[in-house]
């Protein structure tokens, strides 16, 4: 029982991860290229409850902040005036889809005072807003990578379980090709082929291509296995005895076979494309400024100065735990065989 | 015997087909050679094809791969239009400063992860449960973001040297104090690599053990009076290490990856910023060959593997 609850912890985690990144207009309280020139590398924005008096507020609130004359980027609170934080306020103006159009953010301040959970990074830009809106990106890459991967993976691994012969051959050969490169390595050649300065919807289509190309080996290997073990049981023989064609039986009772495994391998594999596309953008070779990811809004930490006087540039790292930590938790549980079945 | 043969062809013919999925890469590449000249109205196309013909380039694909690899073979790695120099007269030096981060935190992060996969494996309990939620955070975080964290921790902490391979008067040092400053600067990337193949390995070491442990004959030797230590580490860690041989290979690739985000990071002069800086400049011909460098390393690996295994489980070695 202990294992239901945490599987459904972790599956609500993840669920609320995609529904930010869906709806990222509504959850960021900013545009993902709405620069403040100035606050330039400003701290995370303080959140009160006591104010200067020493009353307490029932309604969190946050002050304005305001250079520091003649120092650059320090900053320091303008305790006159309060700010509280309000909840589905009225903000920038942004369309959903392309269809909804709305000016309801979920939280926010009002101006001229603003809100930066996360900090703000060297452009006066909102980390929370710009990973928020990153998680769309990184989370969409990685999904649609994996799904492509199994796709390609389920039917190579179909083609070989059911054919056989040197088909079967042939292309075990050609993964094991895929599985000799260390796997950071093959990523980048293969996308070393590709045009590097394009516009951001090719880029977007060129990871997801790349990553999946360079996934699909594995799963394509299980799935064989699967297949080709699933063709031995008894009732998949006696169905094939009993007179079912080829494909009916390949359908009927020989693909169910693998749904377990697609599961598990969905939980495993949308993680590490995750963590591939965040690799790829890391290294610049993503979808180019002001379009944030994961990988592209940590990009500036490589440099040491930033990484040393702006620490709050590492709370995005800290905030992808969770999502990774339950996809962790879900490959575990669905790879453990003493699950009772859910009734 | 038969089967360290066959592995050893099982390689080669890999290495030939990475060989050739690399020359594809070259070929396939967008941009042609001689394409800037095309776009020179001085230029006329009877020169440019009198060029096309003095490199080879009018000659069939198979014929232009075979003359590539018979170069290969020779050492002659190809040229690199960015340095202006053949690719074999620099490519060394990254190679060898990668080789001895990676190979560096290999070593180490088996030394530690046996004990402690063993451990855990035989102690249950607290020690289980805390190393088992330590290995979940630590696998579940992305390795740039590891890198990242430790590095903000380093940074913080000021003990070790962040960034490059050596101090900047390293020249000055005697021999003690060039090794002493080498492995200052080892530090810090070798930890993080050390950090993020870890998990991965004591979980794989524990559950194999835990496997062992479970079987018949370690019961009947505990139940005979057999010592404690001698039933793990004599009697179940052998029989335990050969489904865990083949991640001798596995980690080596892993850590050539991860040692590849490392290395861009932290500066250290390897093949990771020479990968990088050549894709960005579109120097094909080495990104071929690092490609090549890392999958030779990665198949030495595996090759390692197999014969540990052929060397630990007589059933291969006496079939």
């Amino acid at each position: 029982m202990r294992h239901l609850s945490l599987l459904r912890i972790s599956v609500a985690v993840i669920a609320s991860f995609y529904l930010v990144a869906i709806a990222a207009e509504f959850f960021a309280p900013y545009g993902f290229a709405v620069s403040d020139r100035e606050h330039t590398n400003c701290p995370p924005t303080r959140i009160h409850v006591v104010d200067e008096s020493g009353h307490w507020h029932l309604r969190p609130f946050v002050y304005r902040y305001v250079e520091l004359p003649g120092e650059l980027e320090s900053y320091q609170e303008v305790r006159s005036q309060r700010y509280p934080l309000e909840f589905f306020i009225q903000g920038a103006k942004y369309k959903f889809a392309n269809i909804l159009s709305g000016r309801r953010h979920l939280f926010g301040v009002a101006s001229p005072a603003s809100i930066f959970i996360f900090g703000t990074d060297e452009y006066g830009r909102d980390q929370l807003s710009r990973f928020i809106y990153g998680a769309r990106i990184s989370l969409i890459v990685g999904t649609l990578a994996a799904a492509v991967a199994l796709f390609i993976g389920l039917g190579v691994g179909a083609l070989c379980g059911t054919f056989g012969g040197w088909v079967d051959v042939v292309i075990m050969r050609f993964t094991e090709l895929f599985m000799a490169l260390p796997w950071l390595y093959l990523l980048l050649a293969v996308r070393a082929i590709l045009p590097l300065r394009t516009s951001a919807s090719v880029s977007l289509l060129i990871l997801l291509s790349v990553v999946a190309l360079v996934g699909w080996a594995k799963p394509a290997r299980l799935f064989r296995g699967v297949i080709l073990s699933a063709q031995e049981l008894d009732f998949v023989v006696a169905a094939s005895v009993i007179g079912g064609g080829k494909w009916y039986v390949f359908r009927r009772h020989v693909l169910p076979q693998t749904g377990s495994l697609l599961l598990t391998q969905a939980a495993l594999l949308i993680p590490q494309f995750v963590i591939a596309e965040v690799t790829l953008s890391f290294l610049g070779l993503g979808v180019g400024e002001p379009i944030p990811s994961w990988g592209s809004i940590l990009a500036p930490l490589a440099r040491y100065e930033s990484l040393a006087l702006h620490w709050w540039l590492v709370l995005p790292v800290c905030a992808v735990v969770p999502l990774f930590f339950s996809y962790h938790e879900v490959t575990s549980i669905l790879q453990r065989d003493d699950i009772p079945p859910m009734m | 015997m038969k089967y360290v043969l066959h592995r050893i062809a099982h390689t080669v013919v890999l290495l030939l087909a990475v060989s050739i999925f690399s020359f594809l890469l070259l070929t396939l590449a967008p941009g042609k050679p001689f394409d800037e000249m095309r776009t020179n109205p001085q230029v006329s196309s009877a020169t440019i094809a009198a060029e096309r013909m003095r490199y080879g380039l009018d000659r069939p694909i198979v014929e232009r791969y075979f003359y590539w690899g018979k170069g290969l073979l020779h050492g002659d790695a190809g040229f690199s239009f960015s340095y202006g120099m053949d690719v074999r007269s620099f490519i060394w030096a990254p190679t060898r400063n990668t080789l001895l981060l990676t190979i560096t935190a290999t070593i180490l992060a088996w030394l530690i992860s046996i004990p402690i996969g063993i451990w855990c494996a035989t102690s249950n309990g607290a020690i289980d449960r805390v190393t088992g939620l330590a290995t979940s955070l630590l696998v579940s975080l992305p390795e740039p973001f590891l890198a990242l964290c430790l590095l903000y921790v380093a940074l913080r902490l000021k003990y070790t040297p962040i960034g490059g391979m050596s101090s900047l008067d390293f020249d000055a040092f005697s021999i003690g104090g060039k090794v002493l400053d080498l492995m200052r600067h080892l530090f810090l990337p070798v930890l993080i690599l050390v950090f993020a193949i870890l998990p991965v390995l004591v979980r794989h070491i524990r559950a194999s053990m835990l496997d062992v442990l479970r079987a018949p004959y370690i019961e009947a030797a505990r139940l005979g009076g057999v010592r404690r230590m001698r039933v793990i580490w004599r009697l179940a860690a052998p029989a335990a290490a050969n489904p865990i041989f083949p991640f001798v290979g596995f980690s080596i690739g892993y850590l050539l990856s991860v040692s590849l985000i490392v290395e861009v990071i932290m500066q250290w002069p390897g093949l990771g910023p020479l990968f990088l800086e050549s894709i960005y400049s579109r120097d094909l011909f080495v990104v071929v060959d690092v490609v090549l460098l890392s999958t030779l390393f990665m198949v030495v690996g595996n090759l390692i593997a197999d014969l540990l295994l052929y060397w630990n489980d007589p059933r291969i070695r006496l079939s």
